[in-house]
């Protein structure tokens, strides 16, 4: 899990970093250079496969961990007070994590998938700022990306850091370090997710 | 002080359980958790009724032989006490408290609250050893080891084999024991030897007993009455990775007759 | 008149045990394989025992009644192991671990069996490291040392507060290591209820499984057992609650003489009884006394509180009695110190049963982080238990029963006076004479089972090469099986009034009160009394609820408490026949002036072995005398 786990936050940075340019206010020109390049490079198609590997490991490897989890107690406590002892979101993150995936079928079912199509049967591509613009006018969906955002929060801030500890990587010396940042990462990346749509409705994007 | 227990009754292990009620009365702050059962057993043989069978030994915390799931938590509510060690005074007067088992696939009941935690020995003998014989051992002194390490590997080998992080990761992990004894060897020249068979041995057989999986929760931690800290699932996890990646292949260990 | 034989070899001291090594007689590699071997116990004697033997090649079963032989008592031993490695350059030797352990004995142990430990102390370090126990070590990485009671050279291993546990996990871990092989048989939950002897020679056990009640017969070549000290006759004691007399018990009712049953320790810093409803006794690790200081008011009656009684108003009476070894006197010593003061109206708390040990100095030299790094863990036990925080006002102490130094007489090969049947650490009458010193207790444990035994019972085995497996079908063991089941059925059936703890709690009181700390004629004679009549009433009135065939917990009890009850009696019996006071036998007419216990070597410088005669009968007494021929008997003073 952790493995995958840091693969895909690799891509979450990247991800927010070439949307973010939508803040340019430059008409979406740097954001579709940058989309163009990473929609029709075949390097980057490669990676993109691998991310796609990625997320299915993730997600295979989550549900098994679910099954073999919930096996390993098949009587309940009667009474039960997890919570002097752990988060809710460090014991909840398949939960989390099938909400983000909910949103991610939207959200590719909205973008990628449409511009995928375009490209391999005309070989142009859609025009992706203007998808974004006319997406976002609807508040539910600017609701529900926002919700996916904060899905991913919560999965993130547990996640971040126990992916460190899973992989071995805890040592007194940089345990805070890696907390801090894990911190900083679960709020920025959403964060940035978060206010693209938001502010596509409030027309602050143009 | 009065109070209202609600203890897991369990003919057998195949017997279906349920929770039943029993007023105490006359409690003193002073009783442990324990030699409040006892009072309450000595009323229960007195009226011909059956005692409530719990596991318990030294009654000073250290021997890993009590347990019980009090009000939701391992070992009760305090902190780095296990339950001999809890004292009523942790409790209020009139306060209801839920007495149960651990419960973990891998900890079957035997009876009421006594489980079968036989999986943690099972694991101990793939691998929870340095392989030396009595006799033929250098003189102690020529194995230097830094402080640093010993403290290190001191503070896992404290595990008292409790069962309590199984009982309370919401996985029923077995990883902070396993870990424990993981480290305290990986850290000392003599275990660095078998360092990688033992890992894999032992996390195999981990998986084998139907543990769960570690997902990081870290509240193993925090109940472990010994507080054996996560850092050893950590080391744990490097030593697991680099055996599984460097490893040679798994071999029959023979040795003596 | 003694038929009893200890089998000293001959020779000059220091000689005895490596020349007795090479000339006892060996099992060949491949023999070995055929033969049997039961360890009733898995604590440092019955655990390092069972590996040795198994890594040698010996088929062995192991029998413990925890649900893993992880659990022993032993686990909870806190201060330390004793080893003459002069690895601190204090002058420490062979000879000074033997000299001080047959004085802090008080003259009353075998000269051989004391000097073969001492020998062997230094190699139970060396064992103990390369499995990886984790001693505490200085910033050179080497062995760190503390001092104990009754020496003047540091010589203590320890690891923190818990030498005991890690030492035990040690054990266990190469247990661990044979049961994945195969090579010991390991059974969990099972209690031995009597061993069963064919043609004059021990053969087999008969064991419960706790789990399903059920009676299994166990045959061997030869059985050791190695459960623990018999503590607990005295109901609160530092011992688990589940530390028992049974195994011994039942063997001395088969043969094997009781050696010393009246000595008894008495550990000076437990923590005090707070209630009728306790049911244990926790100790605090002589450790302490290395930094702590034991005083009382120097008025009577005293109740202010500890930290506002001035300097000048206190009595640090183990320093002002003992200048030379002061808060470090031997435990014996230190108890009944405690216990004068107390009952010349000094004592303090509410039940004015307890003096202080106070670390305000140790806190002032060292600071506060160190001592907490020293003794952390038994500063935040006591903290638990009492509520109260010893960082801050001092420890309430009072001496409690902690160890038994009496036992099973064995020889110098560890053997009873069954052929066969081997008795191993605490349950043996061993090595500690009337008095065991502190840390010597891991040391005797660990030195029977891992150097010892393994070579003292191939010289018995080698007779049983060709006797191929012992069949289990024959009239001893039905003999043995009917006599368990009627017992255990009569529990059960019995439908009297009373729990078990009830007789045990009576049991204790008579014990503590008339064959404790201190003991005279006329107590010991009504205790006699009185124990009878409390068997009589047990046998009548006890109440074991549930059945035979499932676990049952209050089942176990009440036959333990059962042994119990005639071991006291014996106790008393051994406590009355000896006329003097040594060590942890204390009698009151038998003091100096200054009230020091005073021996009589004239009379009683002997073992009190003790024969079983059968239900009713008077056990009958023989004596192994003790003789000193390489060190001085004189008064033992630390003063």
């Amino acid at each position: 899990m952790g493995l995958t786990g840091l693969f895909l936050i690799s891509f979450l940075v990247v991800h927010a970093s070439i949307n973010a340019c939508i803040w340019f206010n430059d008409g979406g020109e740097t954001f579709t250079f940058y989309a163009h390049f990473m929609g029709t490079n075949t390097i980057v198609h490669f990676i993109e496969a691998g991310l796609f590997a990625g997320l299915i490991l993730h997600i295979v490897d989550g549900l098994l961990l679910w099954k073999q989890n919930r096996d390993a107690r098949p009587v309940q406590y009667a009474y039960n007070n997890p919570g002097k002892n752990s988060t809710w979101y460090s014991r909840s993150m398949a939960v989390l994590g099938t909400l983000i995936l909910l949103f991610l079928v939207i959200h590719l079912y909205d973008f990628w998938a449409p511009n995928r199509v375009e490209y391999v049967t005309t070989g142009e591509e859609k025009d992706l700022f203007q998808m974004m613009q006319e997406r976002f006018e609807s508040l539910p969906i600017v609701l529900l990306y926002c919700a996916g955002c904060f899905s991913l929060f919560w999965h993130l801030l547990h996640g971040f850091k126990s992916a460190f500890q899973s992989l071995g990587l805890n040592h007194s010396k940089y345990n805070k370090a890696v907390e801090v940042a894990g911190i900083a990462f679960s709020i920025i990346v959403p964060a940035v997710f978060a206010l693209m749509p938001i502010s596509m409705y409030f027309h602050l994007v143009h | 002080m009065n109070l209202l227990l609600k203890i897991w009754r369990q003919k057998g292990p195949n017997s279906p359980g349920k929770m039943v009620d029993y007023p105490v009365t006359d409690i003193s702050e002073d009783m442990s958790f324990l030699e409040m059962l006892d009072v309450l057993n000595d009323q229960l043989v007195v009226k011909g009724e059956e005692p409530v069978s719990f596991d318990h030994d030294c009654r000073e915390g250290i021997c890993g032989m009590c347990s019980l799931y009090i009000n939701g938590q391992a070992h009760g509510p305090e902190r780095l006490v296990t339950t001999c060690q809890l004292h009523m005074r942790s409790f209020k007067d009139g306060e209801t408290i839920y007495i149960e088992p651990w419960r973990a696939k891998a900890f079957p009941v035997v009876k009421d609250l006594v489980v079968d935690r036989g999986a943690f020995d099972r694991i101990m003998n793939v691998g929870g050893f340095v392989s030396v014989n009595t006799g033929g051992a250098q003189d102690a002194n020529c194995l230097p080891v830094s402080k640093v390490d010993a403290d290190k590997a001191f503070d896992a080998a404290t595990c008292i084999g409790c069962g309590a992080c199984v009982a309370t990761c919401k996985n029923s992990s077995a990883m902070l024991f396993v870990s424990a004894k993981v480290s305290q060897l990986a850290l000392l020249p003599q275990g660095k030897i078998e360092a990688q068979e033992r890992v894999l041995n032992m996390v195999e057989q981990m998986d084998v007993e139907g543990f769960g999986n570690c997902t990081n929760t870290g509240a193993c931690e925090v109940e472990c009455p010994k507080g054996i800290s996560l850092e050893n699932i950590a080391r744990m996890n490097r030593e697991y990775l680099s055996a599984a990646l460097t490893g040679e292949e798994k071999k029959e260990i023979t040795g003596g007759f | 008149m003694s038929t009893l034989n200890s089998k000293i070899p001959a020779g000059p001291l220091e000689k005895k045990w490596s020349d007795h090594k090479d000339h006892i007689r060996l099992v060949n590699p491949a023999n070995k394989r055929h033969i049997d071997i039961i360890v009733v116990g898995t604590g440092l004697a019955g655990g390092a025992a069972a590996a040795s033997l198994a890594e040698m090649g010996y088929s062995v079963k192991a029998f413990c009644f925890q649900d893993s032989p992880r659990r022993a008592h032993s686990i909870a031993a806190q201060g330390g192991i004793n080893a003459a490695k002069n690895y601190q350059n204090d002058g420490d030797s062979t000879f000074r671990l033997f000299y001080d352990t047959i004085k802090g004995g008080d003259y009353r142990a075998r000269e051989a069996n004391v000097y073969r430990l001492a020998e062997v102390s230094a190699n139970i370090i060396d064992q103990c490291v390369a499995q990886g126990v984790p001693f505490a070590r200085d910033y050179g990485g080497l062995l760190d040392n503390r001092s104990f009671g009754g020496v003047q050279v540091q010589r203590t291993f320890y690891a923190r507060g818990q030498t005991g546990q890690q030492l035990l996990l040690g054990a266990y871990s190469a247990m661990s290591r044979q049961i994945g092989k195969g090579t010991i048989k390991m059974y969990n939950r099972h209690e031995m209820l009597d061993v069963v002897v064919v043609n004059g020679k021990a053969r087999g056990i008969i064991a419960r499984n706790l789990i399903t009640g059920e009676i299994e017969r166990h045959s061997a070549h030869a059985v050791i057992i190695a459960t623990g000290g018999y503590g607990n006759v005295f109901f609160l004691s530092t011992n688990a609650m589940g530390s028992n007399v049974t195994a011994a018990w039942k063997i001395h009712k088969k043969g094997a003489f009781f050696g010393n049953p009246c000595y008894t320790q008495i550990h000076p810093t437990c923590i005090p009884v707070s209630g009728d409803h306790q049911s244990k006794l926790t100790l605090m690790s002589e450790s302490l006394r290395n930094d702590g200081r034991i005083w009382v008011p120097k008025k009577k009656d005293d109740n202010r509180k500890p930290t506002d009684i001035p300097e000048e108003e206190r009595d640090y009476y183990l320093e002002r009695r003992y200048p030379a070894f002061g808060n470090l006197v031997p435990r014996d010593v230190a108890s009944r110190a405690a216990k004068e003061r107390c009952d010349a109206g000094y004592g303090v708390g509410k039940s004015k049963l307890a003096v202080y040990l106070d670390f305000s100095d140790a806190i002032k030299r060292l600071g506060k982080d160190a001592v907490a790094a020293k003794y952390g863990n038994l500063f935040q036990m006591y903290a638990k238990i009492t509520d109260e925080d010893p960082y801050a006002t001092p420890m309430r102490i009072y001496p409690a029963v902690h160890y038994t130094m009496g036992g099973i007489w064995v020889d110098y090969d560890l053997m009873t006076t069954v052929p066969g049947l081997f008795a191993l650490g605490e349950a043996n009458f061993s090595d500690h004479g009337a008095n065991r010193l502190g840390a010597s207790a891991l040391m005797q444990g660990l030195a029977d089972g891992y150097f010892v035994i393994p070579y003292t019972i191939g010289d018995y085995l080698a007779d049983d090469i060709r006797t191929g497996k012992i069949p289990t079908n024959t009239p001893e063991f039905d003999e043995a099986e009917k006599q368990v089941k009627e017992r255990l059925n009569h529990f059960i059936n019995n439908k009297g009034t009373k729990p078990v703890d009830h007789f045990h709690k009576k049991l204790g009181k008579i014990m503590w009160d008339k064959c404790g700390m201190a003991r005279n004629e006329k107590g010991l004679k009504e205790a006699i009394a009185e124990i009878q009549e409390l068997k009589k009433e047990f046998w009548k009135d006890v109440r074991v609820p549930g059945s035979l065939n499932e676990f049952n917990q209050e089942l176990e009890k009440a036959g333990r408490v059962a042994d119990f009850i005639e071991l006291g009696e014996l106790m008393c019996k051994d406590a009355l026949n000896r006329n003097e006071s040594c060590g942890g036998h204390f009698r009151e007419e038998y003091q100096t002036e200054e009230g020091e216990a005073m021996r009589d070597d004239e009379n009683y410088a002997y073992v009190a072995a003790w024969e079983y005669k059968g239900e009713n009968a008077e056990p009958v007494l023989h004596k192994e005398e003790l003789k000193f021929e390489n060190i001085k008997i004189a008064q033992r003073s630390y003063k």
